[in-house]
């Protein structure tokens, strides 16, 4: 095996793995790209490296910098490992109904937890960020959803490693949530496997948001609008809750022990199997399980589990 | 066509606190005529000056965003159901 210098260097280069067993169409073969396998166990790991590099090269990082960042989970805990390597102070705007585990892996790494409301979802976190970031200007925020560097990493290291792995690639599935992984993925695909469809999947918004006033609440990030997204993408559908984890059970059969957006990304790629004759379609298990197991994804009931999952944020 | 909208928690005050209404037409353009015909309060928050849809909102027909089907023309189906939702964040 061999020996790594630093955690840096474990992030991306993921495995994909054959799961065509899952298909339901003989003639369409499935793959998973694991991106689980990154240290803190999320696809996040590749934009939070992407982002802090580039800020330092920017010079708007120093030593002690503070760090404030909205995020459901992921992206700051990737931020929060890296950065306190990197000696920054790291400050997670989270809303309030993500799993008990992205809490506690926040605090593993360091990160200070600033609370957003929960009947909000992630639009509450990126307003309550934007105003905290402008009340304190001395502090850095990296914006995940308007940060270049989030679709650039997809398009310089996913991409590629995708067309390397499986040049067969017919369609590539994967969860929209800050729209990163599809506008980096996608533009690499379009542009060197042009005949590629690109499907984006995602969870049914409603039940989180209670709390939006009006639609001007909505939220499209800026990266999405500056890429082109609504071009880049073929097709755009909603996979619900329940058909979410039915999917990650079935990813626990091929031993991919996947979070429930990787399920979704299973239902989604299994749709597309559905209504094509042949094809080899690629889909993204964006992290791993471990997060989801206070939700009760695996072992109860499973309208008891979509019920939990359906309450908490999982995108 | 007769199909089924569903509609989010923001825009039901503007139809009696309605979640699911049953309404008519053979396209999503057509439904949403009927659906504002009936509502007048929702199309300030469905839709913008000229007759778009609202960029924070999102369309679906049996959970596919008709902005990447063929957009307001989006044929229906008896029974189809459309959802229209907030655009929000993940991450």
């Amino acid at each position: 095996m061999a020996v790594y210098r630093s955690v840096d260097e474990l992030i991306g280069g993921t495995p994909t793995l054959d799961v065509s067993q899952l298909s339901p169409n003989p003639s369409v073969a499935l793959y998973a790209k694991l991106e689980g396998q990154n240290p803190t166990g999320s696809v996040k790991d590749r934009v939070a490296l992407a982002m802090l590099d580039r800020a330092e090269a920017e010079g708007r990082l120093a030593p002690g910098s503070v760090i404030i960042e909205p995020s459901s989970g992921n992206t700051g805990i990737a931020l929060a490992m890296l950065g306190q390597r990197r000696g920054y102070r790291v400050k997670i705007v989270l809303p309030g109904n993500v799993t008990a585990e992205r809490r506690q892996m926040l605090e593993i790494f360091g990160a200070e937890i600033i609370a957003s409301p929960a009947e909000q979802g992630s639009n509450g976190a990126v307003r309550l960020a934007l105003e905290l970031a402008e009340a304190n200007p001395d502090w850095t925020m990296l914006y995940q959803y308007g940060n270049e560097a989030n679709p650039e990493v997809h398009y310089r290291t996913t991409g590629p490693e995708i067309v390397a792995d499986i040049p067969t690639i017919t369609h590539f599935v994967a969860g929209l949530g800050t729209s990163g992984t599809l506008l980096g993925v996608g533009r690499y695909l379009k542009e060197h496997a042009p005949a590629v469809q690109v499907w984006a999947v995602e969870p049914p918004a409603g039940e989180q948001v209670e709390g939006l006033r009006s639609l001007d609440d909505g939220y499209v990030p800026p990266i999405f609008e500056r890429w082109g997204g609504v071009d880049l993408l073929d097709r755009k559908m909603i996979v619900r809750p329940r058909e979410s984890i039915e999917a990650t059970r079935m990813l626990a059969t091929e031993g991919v022990f996947s979070g429930i957006s990787g399920g979704a990304a299973l239902a989604g790629a299994r749709k597309a199997a559905d209504r094509i004759d042949e094809g080899v379609i690629v889909f993204v298990v964006s992290d791993h399980g471990w997060k989801y197991l206070s939700v009760g994804a695996w072992t109860d009931d499973l309208d008891a589990a979509a019920d939990h999952a359906a309450n908490v944020i999982y995108f | 066509m007769a199909v089924t909208v569903r509609l989010p928690t923001v825009l039901r005050p503007h139809a009696n606190g309605q979640s699911q209404i049953a309404a008519e037409g053979s396209t999503v353009s057509e439904a949403v005529s009927w659906l504002v015909g009936e509502f007048p309060g929702i199309a300030p928050n469905l839709l913008a000056e000229d007759g778009s849809l609202h960029r924070f909102v999102n369309v679906y027909v049996n959970d596919e965003d008709v902005r990447y089907l063929s957009q307001m023309d989006t044929a229906l189906s008896d029974g189809d159901e459309l959802s229209i939702l907030p655009a929000v964040a993940g991450g």
